[in-house]
């Protein structure tokens, strides 16, 4: 599915003395099956943006496109929509519930109507796909590690098939290796089921790896949007605002000054050795 | 939503009331509700409806944050008025129906429609110009003495602050698994009594995991920074009398005066 975004507004507690305006006409359009990372500083309107998206947030102004039809218009079902845009939310392992894992799993599947079986064998479908083992599904999801409940809380999404992947923050609190595996896991999913992926993160390294676009967020508004070496040509711009480009960029960026002709917009290591290699040969 | 619960609705302002010792303003209120029962008569009303329109002014508080809190108890003020007007025997004015109102009916009613407002107007102004924070420091130096007959005044009141410190944590925490579940398709709406009962499971089981996640957290932070109860703790701010609390005192004194003698002297 595709989404438009046109003229978005949101303003937190909007009429009280405590007003604050979150989001700042954003427009984004987000076709089908692209991998987008969403960047900013804490505050700056992310998770808003995305809870927007499931409609959990209805916009104070502003329309959204699901397929060219307007959310808020009457008669369109917001619990259809929740089941095509799934939405894991940052430390998602606190919604777990259930008496065990499995059954943790099949909540979404069944609440969207699905009989026992096929919700089950979602789930397990969900379970294997996010890599957990198979002994872990009848136990109790509180006995598990940080990690492993992380990805039953991600199975729990998965299981109800959507278009739209949003996480949020899947990798806070997360050591290096399970930060590694969670979002191999993800990008895996983005090319084996075509679905569209946003990942929310602030950490630049996470994104530029996977992502083909980046919209960084800023003070509720949208201030680049583009493939991660177009944004990150702006790393002093990004700096201000509190972020910072990946390392490699600094370094490429060094080594020019430097008088090596580099290329500066390489974001990962690998395309940066390559580079350099290339640059030494010649 | 949700969000609208507020328990000690402070609102912050910079009047006299607002400084007053915490302790001031609870022995305050609660002189001035005894003085509602203590003294039944109109005159005596009069006063009170005098002082209680001062201490208002003083507190800077608008009126209606006052009449907020009489919104909840409208029902019950209904329904202890209307007992009131047909179950007390006495003179007869007219019947309705098998109903008969009487004059002492109606005199009881009116002064319990009084009381009931004035003690809910007059808890506001101390929950609206005192922070919970306040009003546990208060209760907790207040209440001091009884740590002879070995009641835990000093835990009581850290429970106090705990549980007041927590409901917007836990209101902000509800609202965030609430809409987490309903990414998963969960509904809290729609349905009859025993299904949304049942929906609220994937709501409270996390919510008191948290609650209890937090706690545990809590505790562990304060022991690492040595708390060990009240025993020989000092405060930041050592609730102090100042000059503003002797007037207080003293206007509170002159009220009670000032109500007995309108009792006394007028009568009715």
């Amino acid at each position: 599915m595709s989404m438009k975004i046109e003229h978005l507004n949101y303003i937190y507690g909007q009429g009280t003395a405590y007003e604050k305006k979150a989001l700042k006409d954003i427009n984004l359009e987000i076709p089908n099956g692209q991998f987008i990372g969403i960047i900013g500083h804490t505050g700056s309107g992310k998770s808003t943006l995305i809870q927007h998206l499931n409609g959990l947030i209805k916009a104070t102004g502003g329309v959204i496109y699901d397929n060219g039809r307007n959310i808020y218009e009457e008669g369109y079902s917001m619990k259809d929509l929740r089941s095509r845009v799934g939405l894991v939310f940052q430390y998602p392992e606190y919604q777990l519930f259930e008496t065990d894992v499995l059954a943790d799993v099949c909540f979404g599947p069944k609440n969207l109507g699905l009989s026992r079986e096929e919700a089950e064998a979602r789930a397990y479908a969900a379970l294997k796909q996010v890599g957990l083992k198979e002994k872990h599904y009848k136990k109790s999801p509180f006995e598990l590690s940080g990690g492993q409940k992380r990805r039953v809380a991600i199975a729990g999404i998965l299981a109800m098939e959507p278009e739209v992947l949003i996480l949020d923050e899947p990798t806070a609190g997360l050591d290096p290796r399970g930060r590694d595996d969670i979002l191999d896991q993800i990008a895996k999913l983005h090319k084996e089921r075509g679905i569209t992926v946003i990942l929310v993160s602030h950490s630049m390294e996470d994104v530029a790896k996977y992502v083909e676009r980046i919209i960084v967020m800023d003070e509720g508004s949208v201030r680049f949007d583009g493939a991660p070496r177009e944004v990150f040509e702006h790393y002093r711009e990004l700096e201000s605002i509190g972020l910072a480009a990946p390392q490699v960029t600094y370094l490429m960026q060094e080594l020019k000054k430097k008088g090596m002709d580099v290329d500066v917009t390489a974001t990962t290591v690998e395309e940066a050795k390559q580079s350099i290699l290339e640059c030494m040969r010649a | 939503m949700i969000r609208d619960i507020t328990i000690g609705q402070y609102y912050p302002a910079n009047s006299v009331i607002h400084k007053l010792d915490p302790r001031t303003k609870l022995v305050g209120t609660i002189l001035f509700i005894l003085s509602l029962f203590l003294f039944k008569s109109f005159a005596a009303y009069a006063v009170a409806t005098l002082f209680l329109a001062g201490v208002i002014w003083a507190s800077r508080v608008p009126f209606k944050f006052m009449v907020k809190g009489l919104k909840a108890v409208m029902i019950l003020l209904m329904i202890t008025v209307l007992f009131n007007l047909f179950v007390i025997p006495g003179t007869p004015i007219f019947h309705i129906w098998k109903l008969t109102v009487t004059v002492e009916g109606v005199k009881t009613a009116v002064f319990m429609a009084i009381r009931l407002v004035y003690l809910i107007i007059g808890s506001s102004v101390m929950t609206l110009t005192t922070t919970p924070n306040e009003l546990t420091d208060g209760m907790e130096k207040g209440l001091r003495p009884l740590n002879k007959i070995h009641v835990p005044v000093h835990e009581v009141a850290m429970m106090m602050s705990i549980a007041l410190r927590f409901i917007p944590i836990l209101l902000e925490e509800t609202d965030k698994i609430m809409k987490a579940q309903m990414a998963r398709g969960a509904d809290f709406e729609s349905g009859g009594i025993i299904q949304k009962a049942k929906s609220m499971v994937p709501l409270l089981v996390p919510l008191f995991i948290s609650a209890f996640r937090r706690a545990n957290d809590l505790a562990m932070a304060m022991e690492a920074r040595g708390y060990h109860g009240g025993e020989g703790r000092t405060k930041m701010r050592p609730l102090q009398y100042h000059r503003q609390d002797r007037i207080a005192y003293l206007t509170m004194i002159g009220y009670l005066c000032v109500m007995y003698a309108a009792k006394r002297i007028v009568g009715i």
